[in-house]
């Protein structure tokens, strides 16, 4: 009777897996779907460097328009929000709603962030006559920065929802599954744009 | 100020520093394009597997999830690098 107490309790607390130590952080639907989502990425970046090897006059060339001080302040803001979801998971683990609430709200800034110093960049290039049309490159750098963009302000949204719910103390402290997949997909948006960043903006 | 000590904290600091190195050392024309390409792009991939392990909490995940991610990496690492250097 006990061990059946025992396990039950477990089952409501982890996903169960062959190793009763480890557990699978979010649900396994978040990591098909983040996976996946990788993966179209992962083909991105080869066309890309395939694209690259096939003209790397033309692609060395158009790199240089690129200004890569916007890449890399982008890279320290994702990292940081990166940074605030994770330390707010571990706030909302130890019951902290207010301080994980303020870490979402700091994340969902650096998010907003972001997309302005996007939108200063894409205007710059614009204004200069660049666009998606200029050559093989730009149809890259707009492609690919759009899609990871896009995947940006879906974060954020993501981030507005999980805000309130700490704020509401939404979460189970014990198991906080909604705010671990939050963080998990917010995660890979920032991994994908530390490939992207210097594979767009840094190779030579 | 408990913050600054946690695991989390230390690989943040780690990740804000490479990136700094990355985007504004090893881009000067002092380094050769294939060193600073190969030093940029690996420096990259630690980046990505301290975020998979430390951020996304892959550290402490099953074999079969730990195993995913890495492939995932190896994959995209080795085929940059490859076409870049052929």
């Amino acid at each position: 009777m006990g061990s059946v107490l025992r396990s039950s309790e477990t089952d409501t607390q982890f996903v169960p897996v062959g190793d009763p130590t480890r557990r699978l952080p979010g649900v396994e639907g978040v990591w098909v779907f983040v996976i996946a989502d990788m993966t179209v990425f992962a083909v991105l970046f080869g066309s890309f460097i395939i694209g690259r090897h096939q003209n790397p006059g033309l692609f060395e060339g158009s790199r240089h328009a690129l200004n890569p001080n916007f890449g890399g302040v982008n890279t320290l803001i994702l990292l940081t929000s990166s940074w605030f979801a994770a330390l707010a998971l571990d706030a909302v683990r130890k019951s902290r709603f207010v301080l994980a609430q303020r870490l979402i709200g700091g994340a969902f800034l650096c998010g907003l962030a972001f997309m302005v110093s996007k939108a200063i960049e894409y205007t710059e290039k614009l204004n200069a006559g660049i666009s998606l049309l200029t050559n093989d490159f730009f149809m890259y750098y707009f492609t690919l920065t759009g899609i990871h963009l896009f995947h940006v302000v879906a974060g954020n949204v993501v981030l507005l929802v999980l805000w309130f719910m700490a704020r509401s103390r939404s979460f189970d402290p014990q198991r906080p599954v909604v705010l671990e997949c939050g963080a998990i997909y917010w995660h890979m948006v920032d991994l994908i744009w530390i490939i992207l960043f210097p594979l767009l903006y840094l190779v030579r | 100020m408990e913050q600054v000590r946690k695991p989390v904290s230390i690989v943040w600091a780690a990740l804000m520093l490479a990136t700094c190195a990355s985007t504004w050392l090893l881009s000067k024309n002092s380094v050769t394009p294939e060193v600073a390409t190969m030093a940029i792009m690996l420096i990259a991939a630690v980046k990505v597997r301290l975020v998979i392990r430390y951020f996304m909490e892959v550290r402490l995940a099953p074999l079969a999830l730990r195993l995913v991610c890495d492939g995932w990496l190896l994959a995209v690492t080795a085929l940059i690098v490859t076409v870049y250097l052929v």
